[in-house]
């Protein structure tokens, strides 16, 4: 039997849905985006403005790729939703109808109704439409303010630098991305983003955005009453569910779209996912709004499960994540929250220069492998997601580290000098196992 | 930094003044043929043809060699019709006017140029070495700490295909054009470089290929050193790029200007066959059969190389260990190459054609060599059947001639280089080198190597993709968390660098699992077991 799939937005977790709904079934598969007409990676944005890619290069697949593949593509307005009907309005006047409706709607960027956050130069960096305007912004650009300290303020930071335009970048905490990194790591970040001569400023907010006289934007001041000229106001402090448009209507919705774990809401044949659901109840300690690619992604591949009949439910492995922070990569596995947790315990290694850092948290009593952030080197994720789910211990993980380096070959290798220092601190005594070829290691060693 | 950015630019206007000298050394000659000239350089039989239908010319003083070359050229053609029309066949002359053409004016030119060879070596290669050093030197301070700097590449004429690009394409496929067609032409540029040929011959004529050596040589040092630069922080690119600037160096140049000097064979040790597509010609085979123990070693080394050497080594390493460590065309692609890998097409039918195309190739390549090795094969043990073979109505000279001009000329040449601008630095590699096809179904099939994709931390941004000089869509593979096996990588590392999430890894392990879409990928979805994906 085949049915009507409608997904509404072309980002990461509609597009993967359609793509696993159409490898599991037949059904008529529509996507509707207001925003381009093909799919793109939004994470790349910045790379376009930087001139690293051109647009068509962040496009992840060719243009024919749809029609190949019989997803149907709709570059339109959804304005409202029928549930009843199930009826969709769309702006330019048609209406649409469903079987089943995948609301993967994305988020915006937070305004936090600081006075003159509607000024012309003021933006925040999610959207095509906002790469545009930061293009047009540019344009006569000499300085650029950004407002709040995690992972899309540093890529604006980068993306103006990149043209020459000067930075100041206001950050609330005392630390950078303070809520995410623990204390060591915001210190290096910090440091890193200061190196390529960002203004960085701790433990500064925000009071007011001022305007030329002509509704743009001439200058801001900070709660200090410090005042900083700027052309262009960077709006990073985190993005939320877009969902106003849906407020009042039948579906609930909270801070996102509430979903349970097979990502349906409470409307039937209606699913939300990626950045606008918001799980009723969220699997083991993570988020119930998470807005990353993986979890979009993996949200995606749920969903199609569900629609074709093959019933699942939201099971991510344990945690990863990754970044780049200008020149200094970062990847986590597992958990290393801000604050060591109750009966957690933790190694920092930092290597000279400055820019390496490798920090591990395990459980101080059952010596569990919590969790690892990385920066400036890379590790292996099959062979950390392994270990997450088996629980390994942290003995295990050290012992192993040279297996999991994913560094391109004639790197310097640094776990010897972890590896001594781990044991000086934690008084173990652990060695390396042989540094084994990572496949063999997952059959046979661990688990 | 702003004293840095003039200091910069200064050296972009030395080396701008350094080409520019470069490219009117052409109009600077002072040509006069006499006729002691004729009789010296021309053959007998070609001198009695020529002595007097040449007279008018030899009055003449000509400033460049274009002017020379096309009057010689036009009698030389004339007189040849004539011969042949006659059916004269005993006095027709059977050499290439344009290579007669070159070395006439070479022996007779008094130009400034040719007067001031030293002089004219430093305003030209040496101002261009200067500048653009100098150029390159400030990217250490300018663009900032250690990483990946790609900022405005989409932006930059240069490397965009605007309008630099397109004047750097025009430079390139007119240098190419006369360098293989007209030589002549530049023989006042050729001249230019006898001081540095007399380095290894005293007083020794360099070649048209001197020239092109020395031009390539330079440029992969000089480009070599930028390349260094922008990747100091990976380790990898370093030893990369100091191997196969090494390679060309001592194997590609200073080798093949020695060893003649010890009275052997000038051979560029690493060339293999079907790259070195003239291996099995006889004139190279009697070249190398003649000249000893080192002759012979010459000939069995090329033979193992490609029989043995090149399929071994690509089983442990994949083809990365020739094309972009030993390789002089893929040493080119990967130094002054490298502005413009990004412009190389991903599109899926490119990926389509270049298959048409490189193992079509690949076949001409084997067809030419067969015939052309039975040719061989009979001037040595059948000289009743020497030039009797006929293939299709082809003779042996024939499908040898056609390979070199098609594929050893404007294939590799014309539009494997003089297009970077436009088509990227691979355009030879990915659509016409025999020995990249022959090497790429060895590393599809029976190879070690792969590149990893890590688990699920891909986000699609498309680096990999981009950076791409041989056109493969990493991005397609690393997406689904499938790793990369492809006939046409080279290993050049640039997706693993340019990767902002650390998702790929260029590696040698067990053919088990290599394609790492045999089992559930780790994406980090524990639900379900998502296979090929």
């Amino acid at each position: 039997m085949s049915q009507k799939v409608v997904i509404i937005g072309n980002g990461i977790a509609g597009v993967t849905a359609a793509r696993h709904i159409r490898k599991n079934s037949d059904d008529e598969i529509l996507i509707i985006s207001a925003e381009t007409e093909f799919f793109f990676s939004r994470t790349a944005l910045m790379y376009v403005y930087m001139g690293h890619m051109r647009f068509e290069d962040i496009k992840p697949y060719e243009d024919w790729f749809w029609k190949k593949n019989r997803i149907d593509l709709m570059f339109d307005y959804v304005q409202s939703i029928d549930f009843e009907q199930k009826q969709l309005d769309l702006k330019k006047g048609q209406s649409v109808s469903y079987d089943k409706l995948i609301l993967a709607v994305g988020s915006k960027p937070n305004k936090f109704g600081w006075p003159g956050q509607d000024l012309k130069g003021v933006q925040g960096l999610y959207t095509y439409q906002d790469l545009e305007e930061v293009e047009e912004n540019s344009k006569n650009a000499r300085n650029a303010v950004i407002v709040g300290g995690g992972l899309i303020g540093v890529e604006l930071a980068e993306m103006f630098i990149s043209r020459g335009i000067a930075v100041t970048f206001l950050v609330r905490e005392g630390r950078f991305w303070g809520n995410v990194l623990p204390k060591e790591e915001g210190e290096l970040i910090t440091r890193h983003i200061r190196e390529h001569h960002v203004d960085l400023r701790l433990n500064t907010e925000l009071d007011e955005i001022i305007d030329d006289g002509n509704g743009q934007v001439k200058e801001i001041r900070t709660k200090d009453g410090e005042v900083i000229p700027c052309q262009i106001v960077g709006l990073t402090a985190g993005v939320s569910p877009n969902v106003e448009f849906l407020r009042g209507s039948n579906l609930k919705v909270d801070r996102g779209i509430v979903v349970n774990a097979y990502m349906e809401t409470n409307m039937p044949d209606v699913y939300a996912i990626g950045d606008c659901a918001q799980f009723d109840n969220p699997v083991d300690g993570r988020r119930p709004v998470e807005q990353v690619w993986y979890t979009g992604r993996i949200m995606g591949e749920t969903v199609a499960q569900n629609i074709a009949g093959n019933r699942k439910a939201y099971e991510p492995g344990p945690w990863f994540n990754s970044a780049k922070f200008f020149d200094i990569e970062y990847q986590t596995y597992g958990w290393v929250l801000a604050q060591l947790q109750e009966n957690e315990t933790d190694f920092y290694w930092e290597h000279e220069n400055g820019k390496i850092a490798l920090h591990v948290v395990w459980d101080q009593t059952t010596k569990e492998f919590k969790g690892v952030n990385v920066f400036g080197i890379r590790l292996r994720h099959e062979l950390f997601d392994n270990w997450l789910k088996n629980r390994a211990s942290i003995e295990e993980v050290m012992a192993n580290l040279k297996t999991a380096n994913f560094d391109p070959e004639f790197y310097t290798h640094y776990e010897e000098a972890i590896l001594n220092q781990f044991n000086e601190k934690s008084r173990l005594n652990i060695s390396f196992k042989k540094r084994s070829w990572w496949r063999n290691l997952l059959t046979k060693q661990v688990g | 930094m702003k004293q840095l950015k003039t200091i910069r630019y200064t050296g972009m206007g030395i080396f701008l003044l350094g080409l520019l000298i470069f490219t009117i050394t052409p109009f600077l000659g002072e040509i006069q043929v006499t006729d002691e000239i004729f009789k010296a350089n021309l053959s007998e039989n070609e001198y009695a043809n020529l002595k007097e239908p040449l007279a008018e010319i030899s009055k003449q003083t000509y400033n460049t060699g274009a002017g020379f070359g096309s009057d010689f050229k036009r009698v030389f053609n004339e007189v040849d019709e004539r011969l042949k029309a006659n059916e004269e066949w005993g006095k027709v002359m059977w050499t290439p006017s344009s290579d007669t053409a070159l070395k006439l004016v070479m022996s007779a030119n008094k130009g400034v140029v040719a007067s001031n060879q030293l002089l004219f070596f430093l305003l030209t290669f040496g101002l261009c070495i200067l500048g653009s050093l100098v150029y390159i030197l400030t990217d250490l301070k300018i663009k900032g700490p250690p990483g990946i700097k790609n900022d405005g590449i989409y932006h930059d004429s240069a490397t965009n295909r605007g309008w630099v690009g397109m004047l750097s394409f025009g430079w390139l496929f007119f240098f190419y054009i006369i360098l293989y067609f007209y030589p002549y032409i530049i023989a006042d540029t050729i001249t230019l470089t006898q001081p540095i040929k007399s380095w290894f011959v005293e007083d020794e004529v360099p070649s048209k290929w001197f020239l092109y050596g020395l031009m390539y040589t330079v440029t992969m040092l000089v480009m070599g050193v930028r390349m260094i630069i922008k990747y100091r922080h990976n380790k990898y690119q370093i030893v990369r790029t100091i191997t196969v600037v090494l390679f060309q160096l001592i194997f590609a140049f200073l080798l093949v200007e020695i060893l003649p000097t010890f009275g052997l064979p000038g051979k560029d040790l690493k060339n293999a066959w079907p790259l070195d597509y003239q291996f099995l010609f006889d004139w190279n085979v009697q070249d190398l059969l003649a000249n000893g123990q080192f002759g012979k070693f010459v000939f069995v080394w090329g033979i193992s190389l490609s029989v043995i050497v090149v399929p071994v080594m690509v089983y442990f390493y994949g083809k990365r260990w020739y094309c972009s460590w030993v390789c002089g065309c893929g040493g080119l692609a990967e130094t002054l190459g490298d502005p413009y890998r990004q412009l190389s097409s991903k599109k899926m039918w490119s990926w389509k054609l270049e298959r048409w195309m490189i193992h079509s190739v690949l076949v001409f390549a084997v067809l030419m060599t067969v015939f052309v090795g039975y040719h061989t094969w009979n001037v040595f043990q059948n000289p009743e059947m020497e030039n009797k073979e006929i293939l299709f109505g082809f003779s042996a000279y024939d499908i040898r001639n056609y390979y070199s001009f098609l594929i050893g000329s404007i294939f590799a040449g014309v539009i494997g280089t003089g297009f970077y601008p436009i088509l990227g630095n691979r355009a030879w590699c990915r659509f016409g080198c025999p020995l990249a096809a022959y090497m790429g179904i060895v590393q599809r099939f029976k190879s070690r190597f792969r590149i990893t994709t890590n688990g699920g931390q891909c986000i699609s941004c498309g680096n990999c993709s981009t950076y791409c000089e041989q056109g493969i869509d990493v991005r397609a593979y690393a997406q689904k968390g499938q790793n990369i096996v492809r006939a046409s990588c080279v290993g050049c590392g640039v997706c693993s660098a340019v990767c902002p999430r650390g998702v790929l890894k260029l590696e040698n392990g067990p053919e088990d699992g290599r394609f790492g879409n045999e089992g559930p990928i780790v994406l980090g979805n524990q639900g379900f077991e998502l296979k090929d994906n």
